[in-house]
C-alpha cells in the first residue's frame, strides 16, 4: 500500500463522521430546526455503539443500537422545541450538555477496555486493484452509508416531491401550514433523521475509527459538523467536499504532528477548530448570499393556529 | 392525546416566578428515578446531593467557591442572551482571563506589593473581554455565526492553556509536572474569613457584578437597549440603537466577566495555574444563566445551587460510589426542564383527546340526548 493511498484512506476516516452528523443535520435544518445537538447525540451514538458491540460482540448491533439511540435522544429536543415551542439555540445546548453528562455515566465502567472493530469489506479481486481498490472498494460499510446517505439526500430533497415539501416547511412554514402541510410532523421526522445520523457517525468514531470509549470522544466533531451545514450553505454535495477538507486538516495535522517539524503539537491540535472559523468568516462574508441560501424560517418557533 | 398549546394574552406573572422552581422539582423527582435505575436508594441518594452539603460552615465555603465563577460568568451571559447574541464560548474567556491574569506572578514573581492583586483582576478581564470579542468583531464585520466562533474560540483557548503550561511556564522546579510556579503572597486572592473556611473575594465579586448588571438591565436606558434589540431588532433600529454596537458591548461584558472569574478562581481558590482548573464552568453558567431566568440576581440563587450539584456530586462519589459524571446529567436535566416550564410563562398547555372521526356528529348529539 503506497503512502498516497494510506493518506487519502486516513482523510476518508476522519472526514466520515462528519459527513454523516452533517447530513443529517442539513435536513434537520432544511426542515427549518436549528438542532445544536448534534455533540450530545453524537456521543450518546459513539457510547451506546461501543456498549452494545462490546457485550454483544456484534460491531453491528452496536452500529443499529447507536442509531436508535441517536434518534431517541434527538426526540427529547424535537418534543420541547416542536411541541413546547422553546428557545431552539438553548434547547441545543442543553441536549449536548446532557449528552456529554449522560454518556460518560453510562460509559464509565467501558473506558479504556478494548472494542469491536466494524471490519472493512473485501471484495476478492476488486480490493486488491492498486491505489484505488482499498479506497474504493475496501472501506468499512459505514463509509459506503456516508455517500449513500449524500446521494439519498440529495436526490430526496430535490427531485422528489417530499423534499420539496420539506424545504417549504423550512422556508415559510406559515404558508406551508396554509397550504395543510403538516408543519409538525414533518420536523418531527426530520430531526429523528437528524439525530439517528448523529448517532451513526458517533458510532463510526467508537466502533471504526478509535473503536475504544473515552469520555467525549467527538471533541467538538458535531459543532464542526453544523459549520460544515452553514459553509455548504444547505448542499449535499458541498457537505461531502466540506467534510474531506476537513478530514484532510486534520490528518495533515497529525502527519505534521509525526513529522515533527518543531511546531507546538498543541498549535497543530488547534488547526481544524481554526480552519472552521476561517471558513465561516469566508463563507458568511457575502450577506446576500447567505441570506438567499439559509432557510427563511431557520430557528423561528412556529405554534400552528387552528 | 395531543398537547396543544394557547398563547396567553399577556405573560403569567405566577409562572415566571413558579417555573425554576417548578422545573427544581421535576429534575429532583428525575433525579431520583436516576438513582433507583442505578440501584441507590434514591432518598440517601438527594440527602447526599442536597443536604449533606449544607450541614458544615466549611462545606458552605465551598459552596461559595464553586458558586463565585458560576455567578460571575453567567450574570455576563445574560446581557449576551438577553441581546439575542449566543455567546457559547465563556469557558474559553474564562481560560484566557485566567492565563492573562497570571502573566504578573508568572513571568514577574520578583514585582510584590499591594498593586499585583489589583492589577492581577484588570488584567483577567481586559483578556477575557479582548477574547469575547474576536466572536464579537467577526460576527460584526463578517456575519459570522457567533455560536460558532466561540465555541471553536474554547478549543483553541484549551489547547494554548495547554501549551504554555507544558512549555514556557512550566515550573522549573515542578519535577515536570504540567503546573505554573505557585503564587506568592501578593497574588493570592484573600479569604473572606480565613478562620471558617475558603471562601474568596471571587465570591464578592459575583454579588457585586450581579448588583450592578442588575440595575444596569433594569434602571438604565443602556439596559432598555439591550432588551429591546434583543426581543425585535427591528424596533431597535428605529429607536436608533446600533446592533453592531451591542454585539460588542454583549460580548465585551461577558467575556470581562468571565475572565475575571477565571483569575479570581485561579488566584482565589488553587494559587496557580494547572490543565485542571477548569471544570466546565463556563458550560455550566449557560444552565445558571438560564434557571436565573436571565435575571442577574436570580442568577445569584441558580449558581448557588448549580454550585450545590458539585459539592453534592463529591459528596455523593465517596459516600455512594457514584460517578460524577452523574452531576453534569443532573445539570443537564436541569437545562431541560427549566426550558420546558417556561413555556408555561407564555402558552397554557391543553391535552385534547384525538377528535373522533365520521360519525363524530352522530355521537355527540347522542350524547347530550344522554345527558337530558
Amino acid at each position: 500500500m503506497g503512502m498516497l493511498e494510506a493518506i487519502l484512506l486516513t482523510i476518508a476516516t476522519a472526514a466520515t463522521p462528519l459527513l454523516i452528523a452533517a447530513m443529517g443535520e442539513l435536513v434537520v435544518e432544511r426542515s427549518g430546526v436549528l438542532n445544536l445537538g448534534v455533540e450530545g447525540m453524537m456521543v450518546m451514538g459513539a457510547v451506546t455503539g461501543f456498549v452494545v458491540a462490546y457485550s454483544t460482540g456484534s460491531p453491528w448491533l452496536g452500529m443499529i443500537a447507536a442509531v436508535l439511540m441517536g434518534a431517541a435522544f434527538s426526540l427529547l429536543f424535537g418534543f420541547l422545541t416542536l411541541t413546547l415551542v422553546t428557545n431552539q439555540v438553548a434547547t441545543g445546548l442543553a441536549l449536548t450538555l446532557l449528552g456529554l453528562g449522560l454518556s460518560g455515566m453510562m460509559g464509565r465502567s467501558f473506558v479504556g477496555l478494548p472494542g469491536v472493530k466494524m471490519s472493512a469489506i473485501y471484495i476478492p479481486g476488486l480490493s486488491d486493484l492498486p491505489l484505488v481498490g482499498k479506497l474504493v472498494f475496501g472501506q468499512d460499510p459505514i463509509f459506503y452509508i456516508s455517500i449513500a446517505l449524500v446521494i439519498g439526500v440529495s436526490y430526496f430533497l430535490f427531485r422528489t416531491r417530499a423534499g420539496l415539501t420539506l424545504r417549504s416547511v423550512g422556508d415559510s412554514h406559515k404558508s406551508a401550514h396554509a397550504l395543510g402541510i403538516k408543519v409538525i410532523a414533518i420536523r418531527y421526522a426530520a430531526v429523528t433523521f437528524g439525530g439517528a445520523c448523529a448517532g451513526l457517525a458517533g458510532a463510526y468514531l467508537s466502533l471504526v475509527y478509535v473503536p475504544q470509549w473515552v469520555e467525549n470522544m467527538t471533541a467538538g466533531r458535531g459543532w464542526i459538523a453544523l459549520a460544515l451545514v452553514v459553509f455548504a450553505s444547505w448542499r449535499p454535495w458541498r457537505v461531502l467536499a466540506g467534510a474531506y477538507l476537513f478530514g484532510a486538516v486534520t490528518i495533515g495535522q497529525l502527519h505534521a504532528q509525526a513529522l515533527g517539524l518543531g511546531i507546538p503539537s498543541q498549535l497543530l491540535s488547534a488547526l481544524p477548530y481554526l480552519a472552521t472559523i476561517l471558513v465561516l468568516v469566508l463563507i458568511s462574508r457575502n450577506r446576500r448570499l447567505t441570506m438567499m441560501n439559509t432557510p427563511a424560517s431557520l430557528g423561528q418557533p412556529f405554534v400552528p393556529d387552528r | 392525546m395531543r398537547i396543544e398549546l394557547v398563547r396567553r394574552p399577556q405573560t403569567s406573572a405566577l409562572f415566571s416566578i413558579l417555573s425554576p422552581f417548578l422545573a427544581l422539582v421535576l429534575t429532583l423527582i428525575a433525579g431520583a428515578i436516576l438513582f433507583a435505575i442505578l440501584g441507590k436508594n434514591p432518598l440517601t441518594a438527594l440527602y447526599y446531593y442536597f443536604i449533606d452539603p449544607l450541614r458544615e460552615v466549611w462545606s458552605l465555603h465551598e459552596l461559595a467557591v464553586k458558586a463565585a465563577p458560576l455567578i460571575l460568568i453567567a450574570v455576563g451571559l445574560s446581557v449576551c442572551y438577553l441581546s439575542n447574541n449566543w455567546n457559547i464560548g465563556a469557558e474559553g474567556q474564562f481560560i484566557i482571563g485566567a492565563i492573562t491574569g497570571s502573566i504578573l506572578p508568572v513571568m514577574f514573581p520578583t514585582f510584590q506589593n499591594f498593586l499585583v492583586l489589583p492589577l492581577m483582576m484588570l488584567m483577567g478581564i481586559a483578556g477575557g473581554a479582548a477574547y469575547g470579542a474576536i466572536p464579537a468583531w467577526l460576527k460584526v464585520r463578517f456575519n459570522t455565526n457567533e455560536i460558532l466562533t466561540s465555541l471553536m474560540l474554547v478549543y483553541v483557548a484549551q489547547l494554548f492553556l495547554d501549551w504554555l503550561i507544558r512549555g514556557p511556564w512550566r515550573n522549573p522546579k515542578g519535577f515536570n509536572f504540567p503546573e505554573t510556579v505557585t503564587f506568592h503572597d501578593w497574588a493570592v486572592l484573600p479569604a473572606i474569613s480565613y478562620e471558617s473556611g475558603r471562601a474568596h473575594w471571587g465570591f464578592i465579586f459575583a454579588l457585586v457584578a450581579a448588583v450592578v448588571v442588575w440595575f444596569m438591565l433594569s434602571r438604565t436606558l443602556k439596559g432598555f437597549e439591550v432588551k429591546v434589540l434583543g426581543q425585535s431588532p427591528r424596533a431597535g433600529r428605529f429607536a436608533g440603537f446600533s446592533r453592531g454596537r451591542m454585539v460588542f458591548f454583549a460580548f465585551l461584558v461577558s467575556g470581562g466577566l468571565a475572565g475575571l472569574a477565571g483569575i479570581a478562581e485561579v488566584s482565589g481558590a488553587i494559587g496557580q495555574l494547572r490543565p485542571s482548573f477548569t471544570t466546565g464552568y463556563g458550560f455550566t453558567a449557560i444552565i445558571v444563566a438560564f434557571l436565573g431566568r436571565l435575571n442577574p440576581l436570580g442568577i445569584v440563587a441558580s449558581g448557588l445551587i448549580l454550585a450545590l450539584t458539585y459539592l453534592g456530586g463529591e459528596a455523593a462519589q465517596i459516600s455512594l460510589g457514584v460517578s460524577d459524571k452523574v452531576v453534569r446529567a443532573f445539570q443537564g436535566m436541569i437545562l431541560f426542564f427549566v426550558l420546558a416550564c417556561d413555556t408555561l410563562i407564555h402558552y397554557r398547555v391543553r391535552l385534547v383527546r384525538p377528535a373522533p372521526k365520521e360519525p363524530a356528529p352522530a355521537a355527540a348529539a347522542e350524547a347530550s340526548h344522554g345527558n337530558a
